[in-house]
């Protein structure tokens, strides 16, 4: 095979790792951003962060499986894009390291002082990935400042980290904390019962009108701000992922509007997925495109690993992907009953 | 400080932090998969008590161990941008497949470990300890495998501005790699052997629950044995290896600096960088280093005045760092070797000595493994890919001082409280000994 296919595959495997990274994590970061404002005692908090317990360290796994994919098979990309978006980086690594711990120390002294030290932790270290994300790839489907000349291996940046905080990115982040917190809300009314669970229907349909806003606004500004909509111009079938990820999130309301919340929560994945799918689509065949000059983009033709290292990772992906998700799918299925406050206060080794 | 040093002192320290958690966890998870293994077959409670007390442990340091492991995939792109671009090709495929084969597997089933106890029956659960500490061991592997690239580098071509791979299967065999990982996981069995053993001591100095530590340290003691034997074994192999492959690492540790045959070893030895030449040198073994290399008395030893000054590592610092590792890892033989014997004895509880001894004993093995690392990686120096690049070409470009200085000094302070925490809660727990009332698992997994 021609060494352009698995430069291909590759793109579409980046795109789908970050997509299936957000649709996990977003349920979880959204459970920690919402859990100050939905629960109200120490038990409810104990079974919002037992909600999400067993699944989200197995969840960030796939930002670091992103991460490596990278890596592997688009290292100059890696490199640019690590090094140039330094500063947001460190601090959305921070967060991802604070809020890990936070899950695991919060439980372990029964302390108010403690414990609400580790609520507000987990507040802040759920919101802030959230935003950042947003942030971050939004300015990535807008264009980074930077100037690569491929031939004579010289890369320079002429961003900052204020720089990345313009109006696009913004709105993007603010998208995606919309995103995740009806995500959130939805996964919690799944899996707690009772006054939490209703509580947490009742934001979703309260966080929906604000997310639709955004997402139309979002939608509407790319248009000037960035140039993922030539590729859809150019293939208009390609219309039909923005159109999928439409759809299904005025079905999330549609289905939580008469309480079906589990078809709601996988039209919710469905958004995210599709939300995902279209940026990607949009930047296809750049990954990250410079703001400043068209050459300085950085694609998969120009960033890819060696034809080998692409055909191994290939295979590599091809053997173990599958069996990831099949003992993740095993796994969700263990935990499929809602998490109630006698279970956990009947459990010492819940969070 | 230049963006240069800074990162270097970034990532030594992030890196160093990381490996405080992760030979606990590579060998606790292992040790309490047999722990709860012995109770699925034989009923017996106390190993059940065992897997929840020593799993409690194993929990508390796992969380940190996970999320500094972050950083360390992060790193090398934030700042060392130019080595990612160069190497990435052959070097980014390591990390990768560790992420999708090893790590998915250890915080998956770990996470049926924690929370399954009243879901899935006894054997599934023993079964995801299982899978979770051969998620660690693995994901061990593929780490130290890229770290022996860095060391060793195998399967690759200069191409296209880069290295390229073009032999996955050398860099996958590669024996470096293959040495290194026996080395570095049989320290972390011999770590976690003397975490149990010191708690344990510390218990039956108190004589609390004095069946349960006794049976706790001798497990530990037999473990601490055969993998600190294990260690020195492997040590000697990859001292071998590295005086074949990495010669300025190899008399930057024996601060060797004239080139000699039939080479001594100096029991006593100040290196005196400064005037290339040792201050002391005494007690000296005739022909020992080059039997230690070459397994060969009159193997050629090469001396660092054979190297250009700009191409050796920080003479002092490696040897120093060598020596001690090697000095406490001697400790950890005869210290286990004692605990093999004392703790089958009637009166093992009054040898009051001897368990003061292990309960301070417990920095050991860290010390170790963090000496360990240092001659690993400033034996290295100044390469960052042994004779094909540069640590001061591999550095990002696109990052200014100011950005480094604030993430280090960010890492510092959070790495510094969560440690801190983290140390607190271990005491805590491991003072507090094991919980008696374990009737809700028992109940909801059945007896017998």
């Amino acid at each position: 095979m021609d060494a352009s296919v698995f430069q291909i595959i590759w793109f579409v495997l980046w795109g789908v790792l970050w997509a299936v990274y957000f649709m996990l994590d977003g349920f979880v970061l959204g459970t920690g951003f919402l859990s100050t404002f939905l629960a109200q005692d120490d038990t409810e908090k104990r079974v919002l962060i037992n909600a999400v317990g067993p699944v989200w360290d197995g969840n960030e796994v796939w930002l670091l499986t992103a991460g490596g994919a990278t890596f592997a098979a688009f290292p100059t990309t890696y490199a640019l894009m690590f090094s140039n978006l330094y500063s947001a980086l460190i601090l959305l690594l921070f967060s991802l390291i604070v809020r890990g711990v936070s899950f695991e120390f919060r439980g372990k002294l029964d302390n108010a002082v403690w414990r609400g030290a580790w609520d507000k932790a987990i507040l802040v270290s759920s919101f802030l990935p959230a935003l950042l994300f947003g942030v971050a790839f939004g300015n990535i489907f807008k264009g980074i400042p930077m100037r690569n000349d491929f031939a004579a291996i010289n890369f320079t940046y002429e961003g900052s980290l204020i720089g990345l905080l313009n109006p696009y990115g913004l709105i993007t982040g603010v998208l995606f904390v919309l995103l995740f917190a009806v995500h959130g809300a939805l996964y919690i009314s799944l899996k707690t019962t009772g006054d939490l669970s209703s509580r947490a229907a009742g934001l979703t349909n309260k966080a929906w009108p604000a997310l639709l806003a955004v997402a139309v606004a979002f939608l509407g500004y790319t248009y000037p701000a960035t140039k993922l909509y030539d590729n859809f111009l150019k293939t208009p079938i390609l219309l039909i992922i923005p159109l999928i990820a439409v759809a299904s999130l005025v079905l999330v309301k549609v289905f939580a509007a008469k309480g079906q919340n589990g078809t709601a929560f996988t039209f919710s994945c469905l958004t995210i997925v599709f939300v995902v799918f279209t940026g990607v689509t949009g930047l296809f065949p750049n990954l990250i495109p410079s703001s400043l000059d068209p050459a300085s983009n950085l694609t998969i033709y120009n960033s890819s690993s060696s034809p080998l290292t692409l055909k191994i990772m290939t295979v590599v992906a091809l053997i173990f992907v599958p069996i990831v998700i099949s003992y993740k799918i095993w796994v969700y299925r263990i935990f499929r009953e809602p998490v109630t406050g006698k279970d956990v206060l009947a459990s010492p080794e819940a969070y | 400080m230049n963006v240069l040093t800074l990162s270097q002192l970034q990532f030594a320290a992030t890196c160093m932090f990381h490996w405080i958690f992760v030979p606990l966890t590579l060998g606790l998870s292992v040790m309490t998969a047999v722990m709860e293994t012995r109770y699925v077959r034989t009923g017996d409670e106390t190993w059940l008590r065992m897997t929840k007390f020593w799993g409690k442990l194993f929990l508390i340091n796992f969380a940190l161990g996970v999320v500094t492991g972050i950083t360390m995939e992060f790193q090398f792109g934030l700042n060392w941008a130019e080595y990612s671009r160069y190497v990435g090709d052959i070097f980014g495929a390591p990390l990768a497949i560790e992420a999708t084969l090893a790590f998915f597997m250890e915080s998956v089933f770990i996470g049926v470990w924690i929370f399954g106890w009243q879901k899935v029956s006894k054997k599934v659960h023993a079964a995801s300890i299982w899978l979770a500490a051969i998620g660690t061991n693995l994901s061990a592997l593929w780490i130290l495998l890229a770290n022996a690239w860095m060391q060793k580098p195998v399967g690759f071509v200069i191409r296209n501005g880069r290295a390229e791979m073009n032999d996955f299967l050398a860099l996958v065999t590669n024996p470096y790699g293959w040495i290194k990982f026996s080395h570095a996981l049989l320290s972390g069995y011999a770590l976690a052997a003397f975490v149990i053993m010191g708690v344990s001591a510390w218990h039956l100095l108190r004589k609390n629950e004095t069946d349960f530590f006794i049976r706790s340290f001798k497990m530990a003691a037999v473990w601490g044995l055969v993998a600190s034997l294990g260690v020195a074994l492997s040590g000697d192999f990859h001292a071998v290896e590295i005086a074949k492959v990495q010669p300025t690492k190899f008399a930057a540790m024996e601060s060797v600096w004239e080139t000699k045959k039939n080479a001594g070893m100096s029991l006593l030895l100040i290196p005196d960088a400064k005037n290339e030449r040792n201050s002391v040198e005494t007690l000296t073994i005739p022909g020992m280093l080059s039997f230690l290399a070459f397994k060969d008395t009159a193997g050629e030893v090469k001396g660092l005045k054979d190297f250009p000054k700009e191409l050796r590592p920080p003479v002092t610092p490696t040897f120093l760092s060598f020596r001690l590792m090697v000095g406490l890892g001697t400790f950890m033989i005869l210290a286990s070797l004692a605990g093999v014997f004392l703790s089958r004895k009637e009166n093992f509880v009054d040898n009051r000595p001897y368990l003061l001894l292990m309960t301070i004993a417990i920095p050991a093995p860290y010390l170790a493994q963090q000496f360990g690392w240092l001659v690993a990686e400033l034996g290295r120096q100044p390469w960052i890919v042994y004779g094909v690049l540069k640590t001061s070409d591999a550095v990002s470009k696109s990052i200014t001082t100011t950005q480094v200085a604030v993430s280090l000094i960010g890492f510092t302070v959070l790495y510094g409280v969560l440690g801190a925490i983290d140390f607190f809660l271990l005491a805590k727990y491991a003072k507090k000994g094991p919980d008696s009332d374990l009737s809700h698992i028992i109940n909801a997994q059945g007896r017998g």
